[in-house]
């Protein structure tokens, strides 16, 4: 199959790892992957934010530049919902419905790429550790992803997944939100991340490294001794 | 920025911070969620009769004026005085007049948001009449002359101890760590009132067109009793209350309990027909029923939020809320918090002053998926965020969208940005910490990843 | 034009734009890895559909009252369910002695008439009128029922043949009388019996009791009888 990665700019620059390994992955699975360089940003900051006209702008590059593909596959949950459920909506009573539409049902977030799309949960990994694992809001509520990750994980050698009890709480990442309202994101974050260190767990682990980079800046900063890893960085582990 | 963002930020800045009112509330709520998962697991398919639900109040919201003219004849039929009112102020006037009319000294009251809603006691201690609230929870918060916390759980961000020394002082009771105890000194304090009283005021849950009857929901009985012994009855309720048939309780109930507060159906579910009929031994001698319309007209012209009238205050997107369960109810500022209260305040109270609340949320999802009649409340949140920009633009924050959006779109102007932000990222790393940062709302709590060396698609580009 | 036109009038120009029908916005709230639930075309009693999906309430009349039995011991509502009415009334004065009951509320009606009977006790029947005085200082409410329901655990009293609105939760315990035929399977059930029984001619008001009075308001701790009855009795044969 021919797969489109989609990096969002924020992996793009500071999460280069994650992009690598989902490469590594899906060629090892024997597909052709693509990537076009055009493309740098879904548009969900200025979407969320409430300037449509703006975030059309963004959205219809890259709408311009996807639209073609046989699947789009995004490392984080977010963008992928802003392609799979919002692009539809943006685009709503206008003439690019149609290729919104299209883009939406050949875009799939990774993990989901990996397990409804290809049927594949053993990427033959290893990796030793106790990980929990943090669903990302949109991947969950936006795009109904639940198991599938776990499955993945349930099949690499040597490495536990213990749940915690906060598993689906949002971890106050929300874009814009982690900057303009920084004393709830912190509070939500503390949370979670009080949730995951109950577990015992060495790593948070997640599919969507937009949450990562939150939760990894207050551990971080507190000196926590928990790590945070995108999934593709465990399931490219040998 | 409105007066009440400003407000809502400093509220939201001092109790985030504070780890007793945090550790309070994910207690209080873990406990709700254990006792919700349980009743939900004993539906035989709680998705489906959510749907159902939905369907339903979607029918009676599209059908609003056929219903409540149903419900009207139907409940006036039985000797019920209906009056109907526009805003605020009018209801409060015209519920001033019924007391002023009975010439009552007391008056007891259950719980009703909608009198929270268009401040009702307020109004009526103005007037020198003592209103006294019934239910343990705004009975408490009354004493503290502090508005209710939580449309359900008005009392949750107390302690015992803060209610014994509450009612030490108030009610000169002897200090007690059983909330039992602290329970019968409400209850001892109450029963007087209900057989002095005048006058009742109670609120609805439903208002059912077919028969014409109101239901009111509730546990402790305290509603019962403000609805049977005084001589005139006060009832106020919102216009999108209505619910078609009586059997379509069989359904609302179980939903309302357990979305709400985890209970299979609560303690005392009444309808209310009329007042006293024919040879029946009390209740009041006249009733009258409020319709509060306060702007529900202009939320009902939004088909996009339409269904927002749906809610049934069951507060599950409360509780459910990870906003909510960090800065607490009061910090909002609004009658209804959480986010049916972000969702429906801009409506009812201007878009402009509130359009903060919605941008106050992570847009997790979390109050959608609790919702028991599917209000799609976060997309609504997404809603207001356009609508406040569309009536409004801020200028600054367009531009500033454009130049993201020109950078994203011109590869050469985004590899210049990380270039630029890998050469000034020590500078940065200097300012963390000074007012000088400029990522400084981030990095107060956070550390801020730098930009790697390679990014992804040099690492691309370089390995074609 | 009056408020109630005006009101109307505005809610009709609202209803000009017709709104999407439930459950067809995006994908939130659907839950995860399933399909969206079935929107369906609205049928308009759609709770006849809807009551299979509830928590169910058992198919055959032991059913019913094991789980009549089991909803009771949840709510903590004391529930005997007794050969013959004798044997209730026996188990009445036994708890009246233990309880050290001096005055007994009641209204007219056979049950209640031969159980206070039995009971032999001071009794104020509200039937008519009473002093709310006179019914605060009574130790017992002892009523009749219109229906119980065995999905719920509850019962429904009415303000005209169950002795009013105040006497099954003025007293601190309420005691209702009820024969086994009286006991339905679900709410759905229930609704359509008190229709059968009062819709020619409501009473004023009908109340769906289930369980003694209860508040969790303070730290979210169990309390009974917050403000109504801090015990429920149900005698049933």
């Amino acid at each position: 199959m021919n797969v489109t990665l989609f990096i969002p700019c924020f992996v793009d620059s500071c999460f280069p790892q994650v992009g690598m390994h989902m490469v590594r992955i899906l060629e090892r699975l024997g597909h052709r992957v693509t990537c076009p360089e055009a493309v740098a940003c879904c548009g969900q900051p200025a979407f969320n934010s409430g300037y449509w006209d703006e975030a059309r702008i963004v959205a219809g590059k890259t709408l311009h530049h996807l639209q073609e593909a046989e699947a789009v596959v995004i490392a984080s949950g977010s963008c992928g919902a802003m392609l799979k459920v919002f692009y539809p909506q943006l685009y709503a009573g206008r003439p690019e419905e149609a290729a919104a539409q299209r883009l939406s049902e050949h875009t799939w977030e990774f993990s989901d790429f990996l397990v409804s799309k290809l049927g594949v949960t053993d990427l033959g990994a290893r990796f030793p550790g106790k990980v929990t694992f943090h669903d990302g809001c949109h991947g969950l509520r936006e795009l109904g992803i639940k198991s599938g990750p776990r499955k993945l994980l349930e099949k690499v050698r040597d490495l536990e997944l213990i749940e915690m009890g906060d598993a689906e709480t949002c971890c106050g990442f929300g874009g814009t939100f982690a900057a303009k309202f920084p004393m709830i994101s912190t509070a939500m974050g503390e949370v979670k991340c009080a949730s995951a260190a109950d577990t015992g767990a060495e790593y948070m682990v997640s599919n969507d490294s937009s949450c990562l980079m939150h939760l990894q800046g207050l551990l971080s900063r507190q000196g926590k001794p928990l790590k945070t890893l995108h999934l593709a960085q465990i399931l490219d582990s040998q | 920025m409105s007066n009440a963002a400003q407000q809502f930020l400093e509220a939201a800045g001092t109790i985030t911070r504070n780890l007793r009112h945090r550790g309070l509330i994910q207690t209080a709520l873990r406990k709700y969620e254990v006792a919700r998962d349980r009743k939900k697991s004993a539906f035989n398919d709680w998705s489906s009769a959510r749907q159902s639900a939905a369907e339903t109040k979607w029918d009676a919201i599209n059908h609003l004026d056929t219903y409540l003219t149903e419900f009207t004849s139907k409940i006036e039929a039985r000797g019920t005085k209906v009056h109907w009112c526009t805003t605020g102020p009018e209801a409060r006037d015209t519920i001033r007049g019924i007391i002023k009319d009975a010439k009552a000294k007391c008056v007891v009251k259950s719980k009703a948001m909608t009198a929270e809603e268009i401040h009702l006691n307020e109004a009526l201690e103005k007037d020198g009449f003592e209103v006294v609230e019934s239910d343990l929870g705004e009975f408490i918060v009354q004493l503290r002359k502090e508005p209710p916390y939580h449309i359900v759980f008005p009392a949750m961000h107390l302690t015992r101890d803060e209610i014994s020394d509450l009612f030490e002082r108030e009610l000169g009771s002897a200090p007690t760590r059983e909330p039992e105890e602290l329970t019968m000194i409400a209850r001892r304090a109450l029963r007087r009132k209900y057989i002095q009283a005048d006058v009742g005021i109670t609120g609805a849950n439903f208002a059912i067109a077919e028969t014409g009857m109101v239901s009111i929901t509730e546990n402790e009985g305290n509603a019962r009793l403000t609805a049977a012994l005084p001589r005139v009855m006060v009832t106020l309720l919102g216009i999108e209350k209505i619910l078609p048939k009586l059997e379509d309780l069989a359904l609302f109930l179980p939903l309302l309990a357990t979305a709400g507060a985890g209970q299979t159906v609560t303690g005392y579910n009444t309808l209310y027909g009329g007042p006293r009929q024919p040879g029946e031994s009390d209740g009041p001698i006249e009733w009258h029923v409020v319709l509060l319309d306060n702007r529900r007209t202009e939320l009902l012209a939004d088909p996009e939020q339409r269904d927002a009238l749906h809610c049934i205050r069951c507060g599950a997107c409360l509780n459910v809320c990870p906003i909510f369960r960090n800065v607490g109810g009061h910090t909002y500022g609004t009658t209804y918090s959480g986010p049916v209260g972000s969702v429906i305040t801009p409506h009812l109270r201007g878009l402009q002053e509130w359009k903060h609340l919605s941008n106050a949320s992570s847009l997790c999802g979390a109050c959608t998926e609790a919702c028991p009649v599917k209000i799609d409340l976060h997309h609504h949140l997404l809603q207001n965020r356009r609508n406040a920009v569309g009536d409004s633009p801020s200028w600054i924050e367009r531009l500033a969208w454009r130049a993201h959006a020109f950078a994203v779109n011109t590869p050469a102007l985004y590899q210049f940005g990380q270039e630029v932000a890998r050469i000034v990222e020590p500078l940065r790393l200097r300012l963390q910490g000074t007012p000088l940062d400029p990522v400084k709302s981030w990095t107060r709590t956070r550390d801020l990843p730098p930009v790697a060396p390679e990014s992804f698609k040099e690492w691309w580009r370089n390995r074609r | 034009m009056n408020a109630q036109e005006r009101i109307l009038a505005r809610i009709r120009e609202a209803l000009k734009v017709p709104a999407p029908k439930p459950g067809s916005h995006g994908h939130g709230g659907h839950g995860r890895d399933v399909a969206p639930a079935p929107v369906f075309a609205f049928q308009g009693r759609p709770v006849q559909v809807a009551r299979s999906w509830l928590p169910p309430g058992g198919s055959t009349p032991q059913e019913h009252l094991t789980r009549f039995a089991a909803a009771s011991a949840e709510l903590k509502t004391d529930f005997r369910c007794v050969e013959s009415e004798s044997e209730a009334h026996a188990q009445l004065r036994h708890i009246a002695d233990s309880e050290g009951w001096a005055r007994v509320a009641s209204h007219h009606s056979p049950l209640t008439d031969a159980a206070t009977a039995a009971l032999a006790r001071p009794t104020l029947f509200t039937d008519g009128g009473y002093v709310p005085d006179e019914l605060e200082v009574c130790e017992v409410g002892i009523t009749t029922c219109d229906v119980l329901v065995a999905q719920t655990g509850s019962l429904v009293v009415n303000s005209r043949t169950s002795g009013g609105r105040a006497l099954s939760v003025l007293p601190p315990h309420h005691v209702v009388l009820a024969r086994k035929d009286q006991l339905v399977c679900d709410l759905t059930d229930a609704f359509q019996r008190v229709e059968q029984l009062h819709g020619a001619h409501w009473p004023s008001m009908i109340s769906l009791v289930t369980g003694p009075s209860r508040t969790g308001d303070i730290e979210r701790i169990l309390v009974l009888g917050a403000h109504g009855p801090k015990k429920l009795t149900v005698l049933m044969w």
